[in-house]
């Protein structure tokens, strides 16, 4: 089986640095963007099996690319959302705005890849 | 606690190493060898008095068995694996290799110190955003300081884990995320340091002159409340004192700095400086011993003692308060972390009250002052009543409470007190008359 593909959209380098190599090692083929005003560009170029996306991005907030990567063609891809603004209407705002999964920085390792895990089976039983 | 994790194993290798048995150190200690047993595989914690009879048996002190820096470096490695654990471990994700944690420090001691610093400095941290989560709710620079301190968190925290986690990590891997923790440690220290900064303008900005009571107060902390004009054998004017003193901006405010001066001044003559700071060598900061030397009111002595100037032998780090009947903060020299009110009413458990219920009866007691770091004080109140008006005139009260550094042994009965309500953490007190802005405690 070849490997999934994940797009990470994490302006952050060294948080980035980390969650890619966590995936990688875990079998994952992980491309970063760290502009949130190209994310949507590159999700519709790559179809990658999944997206994890920060909520505070410069160019364009997470929150705005999910609600216009919803509407688009290709857009049920499932996404996991990053915020470091904790749990209450962050989280809200991110389910609302169709968010498969949402992960509170600062995070275990292993959540990351379990969540991204997770919603991909769910993803998957869907589609099957 | 990570401390007693430690402490087992440090007890173990010094009894192996005097070749002591188990058993004889569990009868030396009063425990049983299967209680030992459990201490030195770090399974059980070991309190303060049993600590002092092992080390006692095993011929050390008891820091050697329990603190040192290089136990404080195995705490923190430990406090970092047990957060992790704690999220991990709900999650099925697989624990730090706790057992190899000696390996990690003796591989890398600097960077494991590195890393034990900043799992330090995170909790630190963490407690703080907690503290002023109510007004980084509303405030764009805290927000984005907030903002900061989560994302340093949270790569410092993946990549340690990497760290310790990745038995197999190629070296070039090591290195840079090695190089990671050090430059969001610093990152980490800058938005502390920026945060630190902004929170004392916060403070500055807010204790801005306003009230003439206030302008007196900056102006006396100006002169370290201390006029030593008023020292000389022949003191001059008032009024030359308070001359184009920037700080009294209005009228009201000098009238009230006239009247400080005419006070302290009468003070200064009935406790002249030299014999009083020579009395208060003999018998220490006690103000009833001190009023009784010189046949003086205790409130001047209180007056006193909270307005020495520098370097006077035996003269504690004093403030002071006073109210009138009604209440109302008169005087307020502040003593250091016995946080005042700035405006509105102070607890109404600190004993200066109690002096006002009960005239002419000296208090005194210690208390505790809650605040991020609570401290202890001793206090000396005590009210009394005056008639300015004469004798049909109306009695009017002043009670004023000394505020001196706490004793060093703690008695245990010492009264929990707070600044005022809105910002005191004390949940549950009983003097409480309207709800914390703090997260209560």
């Amino acid at each position: 089986m070849s490997s999934k593909h994940v797009l990470l959209v994490e302006d952050e380098p060294h948080i980035a640095e980390a969650i890619r190599f966590i995936l990688t090692r875990a079998g994952w083929q992980v491309s970063l963007e760290e502009n949130g005003a190209r994310a949507l560009a590159r999700i519709g170029a790559e179809r990658p099996d999944a997206v994890i996306l920060d909520l505070m991005l410069p160019g364009r907030s997470g929150l705005e690319i999910l609600s216009a990567l919803r509407g688009a063609p290709g857009g049920d891809v499932p996404v996991l959302m990053l915020s470091a603004r904790g749990q209450g209407r962050d989280r809200d705002a991110a389910l609302a705005a169709g968010a498969t999964a949402f992960l509170a920085k600062p995070f275990a390792n292993a959540a990351v890849l379990e969540a991204l895990e997770a919603i991909c089976a769910g993803a998957e039983a869907r589609s099957a | 606690m990570a401390r007693s994790a430690l402490t087992g194993t440090r007890i173990r290798e010094r009894r192996t190493a005097i070749r002591m048995k188990q058993a004889d150190l569990a009868r030396l200690s009063g425990i049983s060898p299967a209680y030992l047993n459990l201490i030195e595989h770090n399974r059980r914690r070991v309190g303060e008095a049993l600590m002092i009879q092992i080390a006692a048996a095993l011929g050390v002190a008891p820091e050697a068995l329990s603190e040192g820096a290089e136990g404080m470096l195995f705490e923190g490695l430990r406090e970092a694996a047990a957060s992790a654990e704690i999220e991990g471990g709900a999650r099925g994700a697989s624990p730090p290799e706790i057992e190899r944690i000696e390996e990690f420090v003796g591989r890398f001691p600097g960077w494991a110190g590195v890393l034990a610093g900043r799992q330090a400095r995170v909790g630190a941290l963490e407690r703080v955003v907690e503290s002023y989560s109510e007004r980084m709710a509303q405030d764009p620079f805290l927000l984005a300081s907030l903002h900061e301190v989560l994302s340093a968190v949270t790569s410092l925290r993946s990549t340690a884990a990497i760290l310790v986690e990745t038995e197999d990590i190629e070296p070039e891997w090591r290195a840079r995320f090695l190089r990671t923790i050090q430059e969001e440690s610093l990152r980490l220290s800058d938005t502390a340091e920026a945060l630190v900064g902004y929170l004392d303008e916060i403070e500055e900005a807010e204790t801005g002159l306003s009230s003439p009571q206030e302008q007196v107060e900056a102006w006396l902390t100006g002169r370290r409340w201390h006029l030593e004009e008023l020292e000389r054998p022949d003191p001059p004017p008032a009024e030359t004192l308070i001359e184009g003193v920037a700080e009294l901006a209005s009228g009201a405010a000098r009238k009230l700095a006239l009247a400080h001066i005419a006070r302290a001044a009468a003070d200064a003559a009935l406790l002249p400086l030299a014999p009083f700071a020579a009395a208060l060598a003999r018998h220490g900061p006690d103000p009833g011993r001190l009023a009784a030397e010189f046949a003086a009111p205790l409130g001047a002595v209180f007056r006193r003692l909270a307005t020495l100037p520098a370097g006077i032998e035996g003269a504690p780090a004093a403030g002071l308060v006073a109210c009138d009947g009604s209440g109302t903060l008169t005087f307020r020299r502040p003593a250091p972390g016995f946080a005042l009110p700035r405006f509105g009413a102070a607890c109404p458990l600190w004993p200066l009250y109690e002096a006002l219920t009960r005239p002419m009866q000296p208090i005194r007691a210690v208390v505790d002052m809650a605040g991020r770091l609570p401290q202890r004080f001793l206090t000396y109140a005590f009210c009394e009543p005056r008639q300015p008006g004469g004798f049909d005139g109306p009695v009017l009260m002043e009670a004023m409470m000394l505020i001196l550094p706490g004793p060093r042994e703690a008695p245990g009965d010492a009264r929990a007190v707070g600044s005022s309500c809105r910002i005191c953490p004390r949940g549950a007190c009983p003097g409480r008359r309207e709800p914390s802005i703090l997260a209560e405690s």
